[in-house]
């Protein structure tokens, strides 16, 4: 930590997910923070990401909600004694919108000044200098997985776990923190928590993302070919960082089943989850009354939980 | 019986073909037609037309094919085509501009009625699932 003393203080946008389903992910994120002496402050009147990042070339309409939150930003860095022209978020598809949005109007001026210009009643001007962090990012590069180490209290000995990324954590290649085909780092935060990351084939295959409103039976396959991977690995459980995939991944095993008898149903946590058990948080910061698939059975039979 | 031949860069579908390049942002005879991103596209298996040939497609300015097509729908910009690409042309965004050309020109034509869900099934969904399908589904 860059400040051993002083607890720091980090601007946090959670999204519309975390506020909803994800509570989950929520209490996690700002509980093991506060375990890790980071105070995280989560930004007044933030607004929506805008979720999914417009990829065709008439898009600045598109990146006003995404930018309105780096005017979020700027306010709360004005008013709190050190805190970074920076935010984290824990939510993967934030993450992407926000940094996606925030690299394309850097790299074009003339769309800064017309989104600018359409958010004229705002006080604050925005111009490019604020960083979009992902948590992981964070816990990596600014706290140290081996200082994390330091503070695990509740090793996760032989649990074995399989890091889902998804999407929206490695590409594109401009906003991915870690290799884009073969990312570590939350293998890395798995192995700091005392637990074994475990290798599978499907770390980065899209889950189906939004198909799951209207087509489960796509979803359905999707999560049969993605948990079946990580159960032929023998994991105990698989972890996320999106809200979506959790979704997909957790609450469509139920379809998954309906189309492959032969399913294996297996818990999905957010990273943050694990991190804040292994840290010993209470029930409260855990809130695994949320998720679909019960984890207990399968952390007690590793001694934990 | 006219016996010239005439040989001219205009031929049928070329305004779409221009439509396209501009709102993708891509230069659509940059691909030699490899597959890569089909071999990779998770959503390949519930597509009618693949990823592949969708360039080829959009090339030959085959409109009525490609604004019809079920695969336009099923993409949901994962970007694994973009990485590979070896002629590094962002195919999703290709889809994209094919959606945005299905969705716009003044009529409604939503890809997805939410409200014919049942209500059981909109009361579980989160809301990122939501909001995301409405921004790529709906016009």
């Amino acid at each position: 930590m860059e400040n051993e003393n002083k607890p720091m203080k980090l601007a946090y946008y959670p999204g519309c997910t975390l506020k909803n389903q994800a509570t989950n992910f929520d209490v996690s994120t700002v509980s093991s923070m506060a375990k890790l002496d980071v105070e995280v402050e989560e930004l007044n009147n933030w607004n929506c990401c805008g979720t999914v990042h417009a990829l065709d070339s008439d898009n600045v309409m598109n990146r006003v909600a995404p930018i309105t939150n780096m005017i979020r930003v700027k306010e709360a860095q004005a008013r709190t004694e050190g805190m970074a022209s920076e935010f984290m978020t824990s939510c993967a598809m934030c993450y992407n919108t926000l940094k996606r949005a925030n690299i394309d109007v850097k790299k074009r001026a003339d769309a800064l000044e017309t989104i600018n210009d359409f958010l004229s009643l705002e006080k604050t001007k925005y111009e490019g200098d604020v960083e979009v962090l992902h948590l992981l990012e964070y816990l990596r590069d600014r706290v140290g997985f081996d200082k994390l180490a330091e503070r695990v209290t509740k090793p996760l000995k032989g649990l074995r776990v399989a890091c889902y990324y998804g999407c929206l954590l490695v590409r594109p290649k401009e906003v991915a923190f870690d290799d884009v085909e073969n990312p570590m780092v939350m293998e890395n935060l798995v192995r700091a928590l005392g637990a074994t990351p475990v290798e599978f084939s499907h770390k980065t295959e899209c889950c189906g993302a939004y198909q799951t409103v209207d087509k489960p039976d796509v979803i359905a396959e999707r999560t049969d070919k993605i948990m079946g991977s990580a159960h032929e690995e023998q994991a105990d459980l698989v972890v996320v960082s999106c809200p979506l995939c959790a979704f997909n991944l957790d609450y469509r095993q139920d379809d998954a089943k309906r189309l492959n008898p032969d399913f294996h149903n297996m818990p999905v946590l957010y990273f943050t989850q694990l991190m804040a058990l292994a840290f010993g948080c209470d029930e409260s910061a855990l809130r695994f009354d949320l998720q679909h698939i019960d984890p207990l059975p399968a952390l007690a039979a590793r001694g934990l939980g | 019986m006219d016996t010239t031949l005439r040989i001219t860069s205009a031929r049928a579908g070329s305004d779409f073909v221009a439509r396209i390049e501009k709102a993708s942002g891509q230069k659509l005879l940059a691909c030699y037609q490899c597959g890569k991103c089909s071999a990779g596209c998770p959503m390949a298996a519930h597509m009618d037309v693949l990823p592949n040939q969708i360039i080829r497609m959009a090339q030959l300015g085959m409109k009525k094919q490609l604004l019809a097509a079920r695969s336009i729908w099923m993409c949901v910009s994962c970007l694994t085509c973009n990485s590979r690409c070896p002629k590094d042309i962002n195919i999703a965004e290709v889809i994209e501009a094919l959606r945005k050309a299905a969705l716009g020109g003044g009529e409604r034509n939503d890809n997805l009625h939410i409200m014919e869900l049942s209500s059981e099934a909109r009361s579980v969904l989160p809301p990122i699932a939501t909001i995301s399908a409405m921004r790529k589904l709906t016009s």
